[in-house]
């Protein structure tokens, strides 16, 4: 246990370090949503396309989602890649310790990361726009935790299955995008087209974003979302487990 | 005693055939040195004797351990230094071993580990700014910073300037007789003549010669050199043009 408080005392040092992570990890989505509230035309008045609330209530959890997607298919997977390229997860492998020791470490920094920098967004948005906090608290964890646990996962498959660094973060853009897409990032909320939704119901930002709006509105998240974040969660999971190299 | 004992080793990446035939034994406190060409299986070896590949037959004892059963167990007491493998750019070289003492129950001193390589001017400088030398003589002290019973060293004091060579050199001694093992894996046949009390050269996945340094020597057979060198006796015994 030692070892692994001391890994994760230095690889949040290295995390603090590195100042482009840091920022996209950290403080990144209160940026975005102070930008888009202050900048963008008519994003803090009431809209008929949305119900006659404003954007902004719409926004936020797709700002969370934005970050999950951030934090994992940016920052954990380009550091877990390029630690096996440069043979620091080898070199771990002739200690005592396990490179298991140092992948734990890595998601109890950034998923760290996740939460302060979702803690930052969500209270930038309360303070400056006086967005209502999320009528289900609960709700809205359990979709954040297994929208976090499904992403995770999806990046540690990426690790697992890309023979280079270089790979893995083209491979990483090519999944950032479109799950951003599927979150709603450039179609929120009821702007969603009900076919693109119902594809993005299936991939596990899609549904953790669409869990997240619905416990931000009150309700409980629905059962598909649940199921498609944990089942994906368990499935990538178990084929990175089976396929992640060390070297 | 010996601590190391390997028997009819062999290994195979696809149909790249790395190791043929080994066997040896090492024995408790002495520098075994293992030389040969690039590509001769020496890295492979060691790293057979390690845990860290899977040899396809043959068998390995190291401190009655099997290496790849036991390989949790070993590594309590095995200190290896690999080539080309790194740390993060922006980890400092005092947290670097900080960092890795903490992984054994009765580690060395950092401290004065880093003091014993030169390094306690760099403590605070990153990974990623240290020169060559300085990377390797951390690596060297990370090996040893778990006390270990065994150390690998493979390809030590590559990229090193003379005199930091000579200083490792001088440490090296000084962990052997603290009764440490070491196995040492080198290209400079002037380092294993220095250091070794014996040498394994190996060719082409086998072991043509194991022997002191100085046996290695005087049954040199090298045409035209009236008093050859170790590097004539290796070259002579690796090289197919000479035998």
């Amino acid at each position: 246990m030692n070892a692994l408080r001391k890994l994760t005392v230095i690889e949040s040092k290295l995390f603090l370090r590195e100042p482009i992570g840091a920022f996209f990890g950290v403080a990144f989505p209160a940026v975005l949503v102070l930008v888009l509230g202050s900048a963008i035309p008519g994003f803090t008045d009431p809209s008929e396309d949305n119900g006659g609330r404003r954007p902004i209530d719409i926004y936020l959890p797709i700002v969370l989602a934005l970050a999950i997607a951030t934090v994992t298919m940016v920052t954990l997977l380009g550091v877990l890649s390029a630690y096996r390229e440069k043979g620091v997860l080898r070199r771990l492998s002739t200690t005592p310790v396990s490179p298991m020791a140092l992948l734990a470490a890595q998601l109890i920094v950034n998923v760290g990361a996740l939460l302060i920098g979702s803690g930052l967004a969500c209270v930038g948005a309360v303070v400056a726009f006086d967005v209502a906090a999320p009528e289900n608290v609960g709700g809205l964890v359990v979709a954040f935790v297994l929208g976090s646990a499904a992403m995770c996962a999806v990046a540690l498959l990426i690790a697992a299955v890309t023979p280079s660094a270089r790979a893995s973060s083209g491979l990483g853009t090519l999944v950032y995008f479109p799950m951003m897409f599927a979150a709603g990032v450039w179609t929120p909320g009821p702007i969603m087209p009900d076919a693109v939704r119902r594809v993005a119901d299936f991939t596990p930002l899609g549904a953790a974003s669409q869990a997240m709006q619905d416990a931000w509105a009150g309700s409980w998240p629905r059962p598909l979302h649940l199921v498609v974040m944990g089942g994906l969660t368990a499935a990538f999971g178990a084929l990175a487990a089976r396929s992640f190299r060390w070297e | 005693m010996t601590v190391i004992e390997v028997r009819n080793l062999a290994k195979r990446y696809g149909d790249q055939v790395a190791v043929r035939d080994v066997s040896f034994t090492v024995d408790a406190g002495e520098i075994f040195g293992i030389v040969g060409p690039n590509g001769a299986g020496k890295t492979t070896t060691v790293e057979s004797v390690s845990g860290m590949r899977i040899p396809d037959s043959g068998t390995i004892r190291v401190l009655g351990l099997d290496p790849r059963r036991d390989r949790a167990e070993l590594r309590r007491h095995i200190g290896i230094q690999l080539q080309e493998s790194q740390l993060p750019d922006r980890l400092k070289v005092w947290e670097a071993l900080d960092l890795y003492s903490s992984f054994y129950a009765q580690p060395a001193d950092w401290r004065r580990l880093m003091a014993d390589l030169g390094l306690t001017e760099k403590r605070n400088t990153v990974f990623g700014k240290l020169s060559g030398g300085q990377k390797q003589r951390l690596s060297v002290a990370l090996a040893l910073v778990g006390n270990p019973e065994i150390a690998v060293l493979d390809e030590l004091t590559t990229g090193l300037d003379p005199q930091a060579r000579r200083d490792t050199w001088e440490l090296i001694r000084g962990v052997r007789d603290r009764g440490v093992t070491v196995v040492l894996v080198t290209h400079s046949l002037e380092e294993a003549e220095r250091l070794c009390d014996r040498i394994a050269v190996i060719d082409a996945g086998r072991i043509v010669a194991l022997d002191t340094p100085a046996a290695l020597v005087a049954n040199a057979v090298v045409p035209g050199v009236a008093r050859p060198t170790l590097e004539d006796a290796v070259l002579a015994l690796t090289n197919p043009l000479a035998r």
